[in-house]
């Protein structure tokens, strides 16, 4: 059983990074490198002339073939996200010139919606392999590439910021190098915290799999073999049953991949694990067990071990306390200044050209709409995570007060997180349409179908791990009804809440910009929002505002996380922890 | 005459606090590690032992003063100096045997000859058989004997322990700390010199052949106890009870401010007591029953400090801060390793509740100036209100601050329970007791 409410392990904003000013001062330079791409997406936006070498079919039959290339594009994203993740943190953690910047880099990368990054991409991977297959993969597989980078990426470098002390003595004194270090003793810290990102990640990372499979830009479709096309076809050809055989294959997809992947690297991270917690707490895998049981593994992780043995010995120090290289190198002042000024007079150039830009390109009025836009996405997503705490907190506590039930409904939470709810987003649309409702109010709860599922899972771990002594004083004085919420299961559950409600969040402006605007065969429903805005000038392949509205949307989110997660956050680690 | 293995000349360190001013936590310190020697640093905690231990181990650089190895200045972890910390610093991941290879194979010794050293060495410690155990399996003593196994293997010139033996119950600690002893003493270790650094003084007592008393704000050798028993030395011995009373003695002096108050008439004081002096952290509750076990017989108001300990099952590390703390307030007097109750005390003791808390607040209004002036600026305000964050920073100025928060708690701890002022925690205020601010 898996414990999914540890703060440290928390996968999107909300890592104890120092307030640096650089945040805010960096997004012109970021906002001025999205309008370069999109500018430079136009120029290379030519027809693609490949639309009918792909067979796709609505066989049900082929889908097991469609799911090999979907699970094949995560895995190749997944080891590119490994390696960027170990390059990020070890550079931010071991360079503080480069710390400045890059850790407010990815805080705003972070924000960047997944499906805005496909947008602009497309078309450069495309023109950088023209006349193939490759470059339409590339696309998908960065678009995945973004959902799993930021967060391992965060979590290995704040791993390797939080490495105990008395250990990193230890590595001193014993005379290990860097290379050493980084095998023997940071790695092997941060493993538990990178592989339960990966997982969450992964799991995450079905939805825009989906999504990313049909891409649509500048009018032109292109669809790679995979569910996500699958799904595309079956909803052009308005075929519920092959609906239907889509939804049935995700749910073994997932399965497959909780017991073949999630279960056994997280049973093994155990290993990895610092802290003396419970030892019952620890989550079991039959995998694992069989495959830490059978000769071969163990010959195969043996014959590593030595390899990695052998360049641990070749890398070592070659002198010790005693020579004078062994002296600390003042810090410079002088270098810093000037990496300062480089940083400022980079974000002013780059402020000036944004300004430009606007002003040439879009047009002040244009930016005033798609921040009203922004406005009414930004109330839907408060709107709705209220709503779904409202529902599910009092559920997830009633649950997570229940060992019976506790374990079992936790893993069916996660399971429904992991689940792509676009699949359903088709069913929503025949709904609307059938009842004439407004699509305004009534397609927003699509943004929260797969997340709302965070909060629920989150609060049932909380509730579950209310100390035992608590419950029974509670039980001893009779609180009961309002008095019992108030004082005693609401803030025991608060910090979990925040947890939950903030992956919820990150989650629903993702997925914005496909709950927005959907179709089922020829019928388009909108609804007035940043999504559907970004989402249709993506259609139409309008460069300078799908920039716009990405720059807007990264906007609204990071000022959602600092001025409403962060505190939040802070309140329930300095206040609600036992 | 012997070779000196470290020489620390004049070293000192400063801390920068977060306003940017200096604050020394070490200064002046003149210290040689000779050949064939054990050498015991014995100091409060926070009075910068550790640190000096850092120094001398290459992990922090001093500000002043040179630090020298076999008469090379030290720059850096030397090879030839190994550590042994005190809550193990294993690699979880690691098994024993992977834990004791950590040092040979960052020198890049081959596989064959590390396995070879490195069972040998887990064999002399004693832990014959658990090569392939992880830590998580093993006890407390057992992982300090990995650690130590892992310190020895690489044949250091000087082993450095840094309270090795706290985080270990008393059984433990004393048998791991026999099997090191006889490890010197039988030759078989390369190490040519030890330095213990302890706040346990039956332990620095029982190994050391000097005992180095180290004093705080800022540290600094205060004395130095020279040991000529012959090991192995009994713990019961007449001897080893007396060097014990002489170090408590030693380590007491001077650290009462304040004369007894007798018959409430107040003696002159030899130093006036600063507002931003460290308090001791001692519990309320632990005060009052130190002095009640003081009050009655065997002791009769009079006690050795080393059978107090023994009464109370208490550490020196805990003993030590109740019996300044008693001391600071007149409740007691602590001289010469002795603690006598005063006749406030005795009141104190026989009183009721109600009484013993007037006592308590009225004794920190006289002897604690830090919560005098808490009090005296609370009553000049309208609301008889104040935040905390002035006062912490008047500490910090000071003390640094983590110490400064530290004191403040004790401060308010005090205060709560003396009725002296109020505090609230969520908002960080200080206010006068209710009933108090209707008249203030």
């Amino acid at each position: 059983m898996t414990q999914p409410q540890r703060r440290e392990f928390l996968a999107r904003q909300i890592v104890d990074a120092p307030p640096n000013r650089w945040d805010w001062a960096l997004l012109p330079l970021v906002l001025a490198a999205i309008v370069l791409l999109a500018y430079g997406a136009a120029q290379m936006a030519q027809p693609f002339h490949m639309g009918d070498a792909l067979p796709l079919s609505l066989d049900p039959w082929q889908l097991p073939y469609y799911l090999l290339r979907t699970t094949l594009r995560m895995f190749i994203a997944l080891g590119a996200s490994l390696v960027f993740a170990c390059v990020f943190a070890v550079l931010a953690a071991k360079y503080r010139l480069a710390e400045r910047v890059l850790v407010p880099l990815l805080d705003i990368l972070q924000s960047i919606p997944i499906l805005g990054f496909l947008s602009i991409t497309v078309t450069g991977f495309i023109a950088l392999f023209p006349g193939s297959l490759l470059g339409v993969e590339c696309a998908a597989i960065f678009a995945i590439f973004t959902s799993q980078a930021w967060n391992m990426a965060f979590s290995l470098y704040q791993s390797l910021r939080t490495v105990p002390a008395e250990l990193q003595e230890a590595a001193r004194v014993f005379q290990l190098s860097g290379w050493q270090r980084f095998w023997r003793l940071e790695l092997p810290f941060a493993m538990p915290g990178l592989l339960w990102n990966m997982m969450m990640s992964m799991s995450g990372g079905w939805f825009f799999v989906v999504a990313s499979e049909a891409i649509s830009v500048s009018h032109q479709d292109i669809k790679l073999p995979g569910v996500g096309s699958y799904i595309a076809l079956a909803i052009e050809a308005r075929d519920l049953p092959a609906i239907g055989w889509a939804i049935a294959c995700m749910l073994v997809a997932i399965l497959l991949y909780d017991q073949f992947l999630f279960r056994p690297l997280v049973a093994w991270a155990d290993k990895f694990r610092f802290e003396e917690g419970s030892a019952d707490a620890a989550p079991r895998s039959w995998l694992l067990d069989w495959l830490r049981r059978a000769r071969a593994t163990q010959q195969v992780a043996g014959w590593c071990q030595r390899q990695l043995g052998r360049t641990l010995t070749l890398f070592k120090r070659s002198h010790d306390g005693t020579s004078i290289r062994a002296r600390p190198a003042a810090p410079s002042a002088r270098a810093e200044r000037v990496w300062d000024a480089v940083l400022a007079a980079g974000v002013l150039f780059a402020i000036v050209r944004l300004v430009q830009f606007v002003h040439t390109e879009v047009g002040w009025h244009e930016v005033a709409h798609v921040f009203t836009l922004g406005g009414y996405t930004l109330v839907r997503v408060l709107v709705l995570i209220a709503l779904a705490a409202l529902v599910w907190v009092p559920i997830g506590v009633w649950i997570g007060m229940n060992p019976r039930w506790s374990g079992r409904l936790q893993a069916v939470a996660q399971f429904l997180a992991a689940f792509p709810a676009n699949l359903f987003f088709p069913v929503a649309v025949m709904l609307v349409v059938h009842w004439k409702l407004n699509p305004d109010i009534w397609l927003s709860p699509l943004m929260i179908l797969g997340t709302q599922w965070y909060i629920l899972f989150n609060v049932i771990a909380g509730a579950s791990s209310i100390p035992n002594e608590l419950r029974l004083a509670a039980q001893n004085l009779g609180l009961s009804g309002w008095l019992q919420w108030k004082r005693y299961l609401l803030p025991a559950v608060f910090p979990s809440f925040v947890t939950g409600a903030i992956t919820a969040s990150g989650g629903s402006w993702n997925a914005s910009i496909v709950a927005e605007y959907v179709t089922w065969g020829d019928t388009t429903l909108q609804a007035r929002g940043l999504g559907s805005y970004i989402a249709q000038m993506t259609a139409t392949g309008d460069f300078p505002r799908i920039a716009l509205g990405i720059g807007a949307m990264v906007v609204f989110v990071m000022g959602l996380n600092h001025f409403l997660w962060r505190r939040l956050y802070r309140l329930a680690e300095d206040r609600m922890h036992f | 005459m012997t070779q000196s293995i470290i020489e620390l000349q004049g070293v000192g360190k400063a801390f920068r606090s977060s306003d940017g001013r200096e604050r020394p936590v070490l200064s002046g310190v003149d210290f040689t590690l000779r050949e064939g020697e054990i050498v015991a640093l014995l100091g409060q905690s926070g009075s910068g032992k550790s640190t000096l231990l850092r120094i001398m181990a290459g992990l922090v650089p001093a500000d002043e003063g040179s630090v020298r190895y076999r008469g090379q200045p030290l720059h850096g972890p030397a090879r030839a100096i190994s550590m042994v910390f005190q809550s193990f610093a294993l690699f979880p991941w690691l098994t024993v045997q992977q834990n004791v290879e950590l040092g040979l194979e960052a020198r890049g010794v081959p596989q064959a000859e590390r396995a070879v050293r490195a069972e040998a060495a887990i064999d002399l410690i004693g832990l014959a058989g658990f090569e392939g155990a992880l830590p998580r399996e093993l006890s407390g003593g057992m992982r300090q004997r990995v650690g130590i196994a892992r310190a020895l293997v690489t044949q250091p010139d000087v082993l450095l322990m840094d309270e090795a033996f706290s985080a270990l119950d008393v059984l433990t600690g004393e048998r791991l700390r026999e099997d090191i002893l006889q490890l010197w003493r039988s030759g078989t270790m390369p190490t040519q010199a030890m330095l213990v650094v302890s706040h346990n003084i039956e332990e620095a007592v029982m190994m050391a052949d000097r005992v180095l008393i180290f004093a705080s704000d800022p540290g600094r050798i205060r004395c130095q106890l020279a040991i000529q028993l012959p090991q192995p030395r009994e713990a019961d011995s007449p001897q080893v009870r007396a060097l014990i009373d002489e170090v408590y003695a030693l380590m007491t002096a001077g650290a009462t401010r304040h004369a007894a108050v007798a018959g409430g008439a107040p003696a002159e004081q030899p130093a006036p007591a600063s507002l931003t002096d460290r308090l001791p952290e001692a519990d309320v509750a632990r005060m009052d029953g130190l002095l009640e076990l003081l009050a009655e017989p065997p002791f009769g108001g009079r006690a050795d400090l080393p059978p107090l300990a023994d009464a109370t099952g208490l550490t020196d590390a805990e003993l030590l801060p109740l019996a300044h703390a008693v001391a600071q307030l007149g409740l007691a007097t602590l001289e010469g390793g002795d603690l006598q109750i005063t006749p406030l005390g005795r009141r104190y003791v026989d009183g009721g509740h109600r009484l013993r808390q007037q006592l308590f607040g009225q004794q920190l209004l006289a002897h604690v100036p830090l919560v005098a002036h808490i009090r005296h600026s609370l009553e000049q305000e309208a609301q008889g209100e104040l935040p905390e964050a002035p006062f912490l920073r008047l500490l910090a100025e000071q003390l640094g601050g983590p110490q400064a928060e530290s004191v403040l708690r004790t401060a308010i701890t005090w205060a709560r329970h003396g009725e002296v002022f109020e505090y609230d925690f969520h908002t960080g205020v200080m206010r006068l007791p209710t009933g108090d601010a209707a008249a203030a």
